[in-house]
């Protein structure tokens, strides 16, 4: 359809404006001067309203997408990280009221393991330098999708079925990639010997990152405590995490392996890698 | 149709203004609070576990 289909106002008049405006200035003097006193007004059309619908759909899709893959993460990513300091706060607390572990392993160099808490319960934080300086999550039991990985306290799912930090086997965690703060967002980023913190009301385990793998969504063996060896019994202690892949697909899952260091009994105080970190709640 | 919206509304253009404001406003939080999330789950399910 040309313009001159649409404007069918029997007003119209063939000559040309430079602008719209100014087409539209003298339109409303020439009605002063008539002294028509009611304006034309374009009636509700099935066309027109089709227009704007699918014109506002578009503007909702558009809406949707800037949440998805950009608002969102912001908004959870700081409300998660803002829990997660909590969190740190709280296990502090519970250290200082004596609730940590009262078995202690004989040997110094042995890590505390804790008893795994109820499910949903937070019972600790992951920090890892190379997400961020200050980044910091909160750890949950159970992989729920609504009630720990989309949670917006949360974002870290320990497989229960695995076990705890620095136990010996495989502590093995979940978090998304992409949405609801896309906790393990950067996961393709950490580098051979990049150090990964789980700090937990007993002090803080360090794991040391090894290798990505990339395996189908039902390749559960790397849960197992020799990962991808299941069926035998475990020596070293690692740390599995999963998210997906590729980024905004479930197609395919991504594995990050790393492997325990050592630990630091919440006593001695944090390692000064991540002291900032920690001591910035205090 | 937002003509006709337009034209319903009552009082000088800058009372019309204030409540479209506030109308989009309402509107823009009913989508991140509830339309958007469960958009997401139902249309888009993120799965970041094995197994799962």
């Amino acid at each position: 359809m040309s313009d001159a289909e649409i404007d069918q106002s029997p007003e119209t008049q063939p000559v040309l404006y430079a602008s719209r405006r100014e087409a539209r200035r003298a339109e409303a003097a020439a009605a002063n001067e008539k002294v028509v006193g009611v304006v034309a007004r374009p009636r509700l059309s099935v066309t027109g309203v089709l227009g704007e619908a699918l014109i506002t759909a578009g503007v909702l899709v558009m809406l949707f997408l800037g949440w998805y893959i950009w608002l969102n993460d912001i908004v959870a990513g700081g409300e998660q990280q803002q829990a997660a300091e909590v969190v740190q706060e709280e296990l502090q607390d519970q250290w200082e009221r004596g609730e940590a572990i009262t078995e202690r392993p004989t040997d110094p160099g042995e890590p505390a393991v804790s008893v795994a808490p109820a499910a949903g319960q937070v019972f600790g934080a992951l920090i890892v330098p190379r997400f961020g300086a200050d980044y910091t999550r909160a750890i949950a039991t159970g992989v729920d999708v609504q009630t720990v990985l989309n949670n917006r306290r949360i974002g870290i799912g320990h497989y229960s079925e695995t076990q705890m930090p620095g136990e010996v086997g495989n502590f093995a965690v979940a978090a998304h990639r992409t949405t609801y703060g896309a906790a393990f967002g950067a996961i393709d980023q950490l580098r051979l010997g990049d150090r990964i913190y789980v700090e937990t009301v007993d002090g803080w385990y360090e794991y040391s990152f090894r290798g990505l793998e990339y395996v189908w969504p039902t390749g559960v063996d790397v849960l197992a405590p020799v990962p991808t060896v299941p069926g035998i019994s475990p020596t070293d202690r690692v740390l599995t995490m999963t998210s997906c892949n590729p980024r905004f697909s479930a197609a395919e899952r991504i594995i990050a392996y790393a492997v325990f260091e050592t630990w630091y009994p919440r006593a001695g105080g944090p390692p000064t890698e991540i002291s900032g970190v920690v001591q910035a709640q205090g | 149709m937002y003509a006709a919206l337009w034209r319903i509304l009552p009082g000088p253009m800058w009372v019309r203004i204030l409540i479209v404001l506030v109308l989009v406003a309402l509107l823009l939080a009913a989508l991140v609070e509830w339309v958007f999330p469960w958009a997401a789950d139902t249309l888009l399910p993120q799965e970041s576990t094995v197994g799962g």
